[in-house]
């Protein structure tokens, strides 16, 4: 890996002239997931250059926190990737206690672990969902997995009262316990869900439309994954092994046994794989911790956590999230609120290689790519 | 993973000439990081990701911090004639610290395994002197980061290929993630 750095793209505003054609795709296109818009130019229906545009649901989120007290952020983290809020959730909270030194009980870091396998779960199977009705499987596979992520979604509001803005994790542990028998349904769903992916996959996976429109398509080589940074499925698709729960083994992964899938080619092929595999594995996770699963506090009551003030000092966070590196960088000035406050978002940094994956591709191709890469705006715009 | 220290040593015995300071950080996480002076910033993130045993080919988060002027007061040890005695007395000093604003970035080894290594640039002053050198040549992943505080935080990337604004829209003159910024009176920003 000691090749010299990949070459920029060519960048800066469009030009066209004779027989190109720029296309202003989104923010609205459906494909776009979300208000996101691509300055696309084609040569016939060939992609020459494209140029991503940003902003359109951005209302300063990092502003918003350094006015508000460490606590009251929570919520407002929910809110980045709206599909995964536990995890932006875990990470916040990890990253404030890195910086403020405090310890979790062991159950809450099991709870921590199921709720964000769980997470992961439906997250995948959504984006594979939404991968294939861009393919034009339209609603059928979409809504297998959305029917499979309620049966989650529902444990989410029996655990923290809400299904998808679920504002669950505190500093030093989870803001309830779970209900009675919550853990015997979380195992029925999870035995659900592991028919449900194989029913899925013996519909989908040997597809010869899938094949023929995601193999070879997209490819992003290793070297430049590495270089871009980026993380997550779309990085180990390319055969980089590299995953955080592994690498840095943040709560408690360094007791689970778990295999990070690769991909070989790092095509559109690969990234639907890879997220189908990590289904499989975090299934397994969470077999492992609901079975291991302590009884105690699940939260340190020595906490302050209204009027929490970290002594002077930084931490930066980070764990695995569905998309990807999702890191908090927090700043104490020793005050309430925190100094600086700064999300490093996944898929607003996995979308920086989306020209080079697109080149030389169709705009059907674009829309596909964009959908193996597993965007959401609240995360890339905040 | 080799201590700030001694990757300060390295690079300073690599670079000669580079000046280069250790940041300590007094919380728990631990995590002190190294400033780099401008005119070899992007020669020491070449050798950072370059050296073999450092191997830091992931630049994970780039971004931004403001640092308006401050007075701090400060206890400081003077000594003073009393009744022709010198005696040592302590006495309370306003001191300025000159602000400045900062990009920071989170460095990873992919390869190796081991990070983060923090490193740290700061711009003369927070209004005319506000030039860094990009390190988007060494790492794709700086390039929408550093569009961010640019647009957010208002530092010019020198060597960044593409350096406009990335989440406010173009027209818009200010640079809201500063500490000192205010939206305009009607509540709406400023076009």
């Amino acid at each position: 890996m000691n090749a010299p750095p990949p070459p920029l793209a060519p960048t800066g505003r469009s030009q066209t002239a004779g027989d190109l054609l720029e296309v202003s795709m989104g923010p609205h296109h459906p494909s776009t997931h979300g208000v996101f818009r691509m300055n696309v130019v084609l040569d016939g229906e060939t992609v020459v250059k494209l140029t991503p545009v940003f902003g359109y649901l951005h209302r300063n989120h990092e502003k918003i926190a350094e006015k508000n007290s460490y606590l009251g952020s929570i919520p407002y983290t929910d809110r980045l990737d709206y599909i995964c809020s536990m995890t932006n959730n875990w990470a916040y909270v990890l990253s404030v206690e890195k910086l403020a030194g405090i310890a979790v009980p062991e159950r809450a870091e099991y709870i921590r672990v199921i709720v964000g396998e769980m997470t992961r779960l439906f997250n995948h199977a959504c984006l594979a969902g939404f991968l294939l009705q861009d393919m034009g499987a339209l609603g059928t596979p979409l809504m297998y997995a959305f029917r499979e992520r309620e049966k989650i979604l529902d444990l989410f509001e029996a655990l923290s009262g809400s299904r998808m803005m679920c504002n669950y994790m505190r500093f030093g542990g989870c803001r309830c316990d779970l209900p009675e028998g919550w853990p015997e349904k979380a195992a029925r769903i999870g035995a659900g869900f592991e028919s449900f992916l194989d029913e899925f996959e013996a519909l989908l996976t040997g597809n010869e439309i899938l094949r023929a429109r995601s193999e070879g398509v997209g490819v992003l080589p290793r070297e430049l994954a590495v270089n871009a940074g980026v993380t997550g499925p779309g990085l180990r698709a390319s055969g980089v092994n590299y995953d955080i729960r592994k690498v840095d083994k943040y709560g408690i992964y360094d007791r689970f046994k778990f295999r990070v899938p690769l991909g070989e080619r790092g095509d559109v092929f690969d990234r639907y794989m890879v997220r189908i595999l990590e289904m499989r594995e975090s299934l397994m996770i969470l077999n492992q911790a609901l079975h291991d699963l302590p009884d105690g506090a699940i939260i340190d009551p020595k906490v302050r956590l209204r009027n929490l003030r970290p002594k002077a000092g930084e931490a930066y966070g980070r764990i695995e999230s569905p998309k990807g590196e999702l890191g908090f960088y927090l700043i104490s000035d020793g005050g309430p609120i925190p100094y600086r406050y700064r999300v490093r978002p996944p898929s607003l940094i996995n979308l920086t290689v989306l020209e080079d994956m697109c080149m030389g591709h169709t705009i059907a191709d674009v829309v596909i790519i964009l959908g193996s890469i597993d965007i959401v705006l609240g995360e890339v715009d905040r | 993973m080799q201590t700030l220290e001694q990757i300060k040593d390295r690079i300073a015995a690599a670079l000669p000439g580079a000046r280069l300071a250790v940041i300590a950080n007094a919380s728990p996480a631990g995590q002190p990081s190294l400033l780099l002076d401008h005119e070899h910033a992007l020669e020491a993130a070449r050798f950072l990701r370059d050296a073999p045993e450092l191997r830091f080919d992931y630049a994970s988060n780039a971004t931004g911090v403001d640092w308006p002027e401050r007075t701090v007061k400060e206890r400081v040890k003077v000594k003073k004639m009393i009744d022709g005695v010198e005696k040592e007395t302590e006495e309370l000093a306003e001191r300025k610290i000159p602000g400045c604003l900062e990009a920071v970035y989170h460095l990873y080894s992919m390869e190796l395994g081991h990070g983060p290594l923090i490193i740290r640039l700061r711009t003369g002053n927070r209004t005319d002197r506000v030039t860094l050198p990009s390190l988007t040549p060494v790492w794709r992943s700086c390039e929408f980061q550093e569009r961010e505080i640019f647009d957010l935080f208002g530092i010019v990337f020198e060597g960044h290929p593409d350096l406009r604004r990335i989440l406010m829209w173009d027209g818009f003159e200010d640079h809201p993630m500063r500490k000192d910024y205010a939206p305009a009176a009607s509540g709406e920003a400023k076009a």
